[in-house]
């Protein structure tokens, strides 16, 4: 039987503000445990949670950027249930009425497929603390500073269908938060992190299959390893007169597998009701219209400023946006490099990207700066040095040797484009090769590559290998 | 609405409350009794009445992005039952 | 000394007649030799109370005194009081010491206050008669085998048998006005939001309200002047300077609309307590108030409403305590749920487990929509009913409570009869509104109160109401035997 896969992604986003969401705790990461852990976060008798207005703002860009609609009124609910990383016996967080609801988000599946993948709800929630598992005599230590941290829950509708997809969304919403700057998009500290619902059905059949829900997956590559084996899974259970049973199951990195949570299975009865500590949300046309004034130019909207303004084709322009530290770089190398849009795309995705992969770094920590690579393909363009050579000056600059135009200079790198210069040499290699003169003269004209070839040696590869290819026909026929 | 006694240590287990188990049929017999009490509210038509959240029908008021909170660890650690390395301690959690 | 209001040593005290320290000591000296009758303290603070007296005397010669300051008061165990424990009448906060001051604490120091100890309740604030209290029941300064009413029944007492001028309370249902009603004083509960609720342990979010207790109307203004305020940590607090409560206090009563709710007057109310407040009503007509009956349909849906709503929102206050950062952990827990269910199942009584078991029904899956819901929609209906009222009167009027104090134990086994004594003070909380009790005569040699409801922010109206009546009669001076 042909299977088809549904995935839904709930991904959870920190707001990068600088206090809590409910108290006027700092949000910073890495603090000393409890240092962070106000009277509101461990939820001492007698504390109240007063919402931060950043929190709001951000979660209204987020919907303006994904189409999606701001509710006028939204509402905090109490989610009971009691666990030890959860002071007051409940979480905070929106049920019934979320602040973003019903928008959508395109992502490129490859260079020739755009799919649109359906946003169900953004809420606003509070993250909880964290539990320690090494050893204090048997038990367990808990550590409160990250309680109280704003999260935007990203709920999406069961639109993906391929490990693939879900990954091309999951970064999507990356790369967007982070336009946005409403989220650091840091994995490593759990900053943004993903639940994936997985369910299969025969192909054709329109009702859903049973759905496993994925916890807490922290890397692109994770979330496709654990959808691919949990579809694995899934198929091969259905396939030996099994079912897929509803349940939470965690991704083991190591074992590259999932398996179910161990917690006591129970019927989650988590007795949802509007936080009386906290009023309705209400947010007027007037605060959107002055979110929409400080939106940054989102992604899609560059990618085709890119298209437009550089003559870039459809997948540079998307590679070039998918961040915006990316985009940013690029953009400083094109003002520098005076306008040569499709090279400084070339070099940015080509060199450059190369470089840093091999080097593991982001482009935010690149060691040519886009003023250096930008004056670089100047002296491309002006024939200073050819496409050659400047990988040359591209290594110096990437081991830090100065300006393009100081390692040129230091180097002797200039392009020989004196004809008298370059004839003295012409001259010189055909003297020296009078047997592959004779070849080409009685019709082996494949010899020719080779004058070109000792040209470019004599020169170090300085000489302007246009140059050299008219002046050496000339001379040779003479 | 009578209580049975399952749906009483159901109730206590999602409350995370430990009752004997000699007081479970009094509590049966009085929470009957309340739930016997607040059924009156049925009778009431409210079709189209919003809910009462707050009195005054007042909206969220917003605080600014500033922190103002210091470290006040040790001042509410010494209030926990067993702390270690600034940690609150509870028996071990399994994931 | 102890005869005098707090207006009276007010003045005493900026006169230099004597010093805050020795009221405070005469205070201190009254509660060591008769609060072993009431039980009325839970804590007592003599060094703090005495330090606090001296730098009130200090303020005091510098000409900085306002009304309140060098003025001994109890505040009830609910409030948090940095380093001083703060059990809310329960085991499981029976070794809490606060590390931190509520608002309403914060502005009695600020005014320059002086609290000399921290008074008994029912646990978390549920009852109705102080007899849910971990620390044993308070008794009724009036009648030592009555109860005092709750849950503030520590400071009604401690006020009614003069140990303190004046007391905090709070009021979720009637905490306030049904013990100022069976103790024989003033109490006041606010608007919704005119009291800080931050630092107060919550029992019921969006019904809690702290207010003063006091023998006159007139003390009971200057408490609520100090203890009312807009408080940036409370998302329900209202932005709204508060009024001044003691300007208008001997405004004219003439033309007052009177309204008297016909459902406060029927099936249940205690023969005695409706002569008292008929009389009570008579000297309002003396003073020039226009008396009309009024119709609350739906007040009797307000016991049964209040107990969906609060036991619901107390089910998930009361989450925090879990026996992890503070309060009570029972003993060598075999694993986390073990700790849980021990520590919440020994801390907590068997009043708080019954409302914490109803809450947490009424919000399970399935009843949601059928109790709290439901209940929520209500209370929306009782609101208008007041709000209707309130078109046609300026102050509604009756009766406290159906009853003199009723005897201990006399009610402490059967849950729903307890819940109706609460009857004619619920509905009150439940739509936000202002209520004020205050005395006004007796039945069976036991002081009945009178209740006073006003339209949302009209304290100082209740104030003036209530004050004028103490001009001219004298049930608020009445003494119990035995405290004079």
């Amino acid at each position: 039987m042909e299977w088809e896969t549904v995935i839904g992604l709930e991904i959870h986003a920190q707001l990068a503000t600088r206090s809590k969401i409910f108290s006027a705790a700092s949000t910073r990461y890495g603090a000393e445990p409890n240092t962070q852990a106000c009277a509101v976060d461990l939820g001492l008798p007698g504390v109240l949670p007063v919402l931060n207005a950043e929190v709001v703002r951000m979660a209204v860009k987020f919907g303006l950027a994904t189409h999606s609609s701001v509710a006028p009124r939204s509402v905090f609910a109490r989610k009971n249930y009691f666990y030890p990383d959860l002071p007051k016996g409940y979480q905070i967080s929106q049920y019934e009425l979320p602040i973003v609801h019903d928008g959508y988000l395109d992502i490129e599946v490859d260079e020739d497929t755009v799919k649109r993948i359906g946003i169900t709800r953004a809420h606003l929630e509070e993250d909880a603390g964290k539990s320690l598992h090494e050893d204090f005599h048997g038990l367990t230590g808990i550590d409160l500073n990250r309680a109280g941290t704003p999260l935007l829950e990203i709920v999406s509708e069961p639109d993906m269908r391929s490990a693939k997809e879900a990954v091309a969304y999951m970064k999507k919403i990356h790369s967007l938060v982070q336009y946005l700057g409403i989220c650091d998009g840091n994995m490593q500290e759990g900053s943004f992190r993903c639940d994936a619902n997985v369910s299969v059905r025969p192909q054709g059949q329109e009702a859903f299959g049973t759905r496993a829900e994925l916890k807490n997956i922290n890397s692109f590559r994770f979330v496709e390893q654990a959808i691919n084996y949990e579809v694995e899974r899934q198929i091969a259970l259905l396939e030996s007169g099994g079912t897929v049973v509803q349940e939470t199951r965690l991704f083991d990195a190591d074992r590259h597998e999932t398996r179910p949570m161990r917690t006591k299975e129970e019927a989650n009865d988590y007795r949802y009701f509007p936080d009386p500590d906290l009023l309705p949300v209400e947010i007027d046309p007037a605060f959107i219209a002055e979110v929409t004034q400080t939106l940054p130019e989102l992604p899609e909207v560059k990618k085709q400023r890119f298209m437009d303004d550089y003559g870039l084709s459809a997948y540079d322009a998307g590679v070039l946006t998918a961040t915006r530290e990316l985009g940013d770089y690029f953009e400083a190398v094109v003002g520098v490099s005076g306008g040569l849009g499709k090279l400084s795309a070339n070099w940015v995705m080509g060199e450059l990207s190369g470089a840093l992969n091999k080097a593991g770094l982001e482009i935010g920590s690149s060691p040519v700066s886009a003023e250096a690579l930008g004056g670089m393909l100047r002296r491309i363009e002006d024939g200073t040095i050819s496409g050659k050579i400047a990988k040359q000056v591209f290594e110096a600059l990437w081991a830090g040797a100065g300006s393009a135009d100081e390692v040129i200079e230091s180097q002797g790198l200039m392009q020989i484009t004196d004809s008298s210069a370059i004839e003295d040499i012409i001259r010189g290699v055909l003297e020296n090769s009078p047997k592959q003169v004779e070849q080409y003269r009685t019709g082996q004209e494949k010899v020719f590559g080779y004058f070109v070839g000792q040209v470019m040696k004599a020169t170090q590869g300085k000489a302007n290998p246009k140059q050299v290819n008219e002046l050496l026909k000339k001379m040779i026929n003479d | 609405m009578a209580l049975e006694a399952q749906e009483v240590e159901k109730i206590a287990h999602l409350a995370r409350l430990g009752i004997d188990p000699d007081d479970i049929s009094e509590y049966a017999r009085n929470l009957s009794d309340i739930l016997a009490f607040v059924e009156q509210l049925n009778s009431v038509d409210t079709r189209g009445v919003e809910p009462l959240a707050h009195p005054l029908d007042a909206t969220q008021r917003l605080r600014p992005d500033v922190v103002t909170e210091t470290d006040e660890r040790e001042n509410f650690l010494r209030n926990a039952p067993l702390t270690e390395a600034g940690l609150y301690l509870v028996p071990k959690v399994i994931e | 000394m102890h005869h005098k209001t707090l207006v009276e040593l007010g003045a005493g005290l900026r006169q230099g007649a004597y010093s805050s320290e020795e009221l405070t000591r005469a205070c201190l000296d009254r509660v060591a030799m008769l609060d072993n009758q009431l039980n009325s303290f839970i804590t007592v603070i003599e060094a703090q109370a005495l330090q606090t007296a001296r730098d009130a005397d200090a303020r005091i010669r510098s000409g900085a005194a306002g009304p309140l300051t060098g003025i001994p008061y109890a505040h009830k165990d609910i409030f948090c009081t940095r380093g001083v424990k703060t059990s809310c009448g329960s085991r499981m906060l029976d070794n809490f010491i606060a590390p931190y001051d509520a608002t309403v604490t914060q502005q009695l120091n600020a005014a320059g206050a002086v609290m000399i100890g921290k008074t008994n309740m029912d646990e978390f604030a549920m009852g109705s008669s102080n007899e849910t209290s971990f620390y044993g029941p308070v008794t009724n300064p009036w009648d030592s085998e009555t109860v005092p009413g709750g849950s503030s029944g520590g400071s009604a007492a401690a006020v009614a048998a003069r140990l303190v001028p004046v007391s905090t309370g709070t009021d979720t249902g009637g905490s306030i006005r049904q013990p100022a009603a069976l103790c024989g004083i003033t109490g006041l509960k606010p608007t919704y939001g005119r009291v800080s609720r931050y630092g107060m342990i919550a029992f019921a979010s969006s019904l809690d309200q702290a207010g003063p207790f006091a023998r006159t109307a007139e003390d009971a203004a200057l408490m609520l002047g100090a203890m009312a305020g807009f408080d940036p940590r409370d998302s329900t607090s209202v932005e709204r300077a508060p009024d001044d409560y003691t300007g208008g206090l001997n405004n004219s009563l003439q033309g007052l609309k009177i309204g008297l709710p016909k459902q406060f007057f029927g099936e249940g109310l205690d023969s005695g307590v409706a002569a008292a407040v008929e009389a009570a009503l008579d000297e309002y007509r003396k003073l020039g108030a226009v008396i009309t009956e009024i119709s609350l349909p739906n007040s009797q849906l307000a016991v049964p409403t209040y107990y969906v709503v609060a036991p619901a929102e107390c089910s998930s206050n009361l989450s925090r305590f879990d026996g992890v950062r503070f309060g009570y952990r029972a003993k060598d827990p075999e694993d986390l749920e073990d700790l849980y269910k021990r520590s919440r199942g020994e801390g907590f009584g068997a009043e708080v487990k019954r409302r914490i078991m109803i809450g947490t029904y009424a919000l399970s899956a399935g009843y949601y929509d059928a109790y709290y819901l439901k209940a929520q929609q209500v209370r929306r209906l009782i609101r208008e009913d007041f709000m209707r009222a309130f078109e046609q009167v300026n102050v509604i009027m009756g009766p406290t409570s159906p009853s003199v104090a009723f005897r201990l134990g006399e009610k402490s086994n059967d849950p729903v009869t307890m819940y109706l004594s609460d009857i004619y003070t619920i509905a009150v909380n439940l739509a936000g509104l202002p209520g004020m009790s205050i005395p006004a005569g007796f039945a069976a040699d036991m002081p009945v109160g009178l209740q006073l409801i006003g339209n949302y922010f009209e304290e100082a109206r209740l104030l003036n109401a209530a004050h004028r009546y103490q001009q001219v009669t004298d049930w608020h001076t009445r003494v119990p035997q035995g405290f004079e």
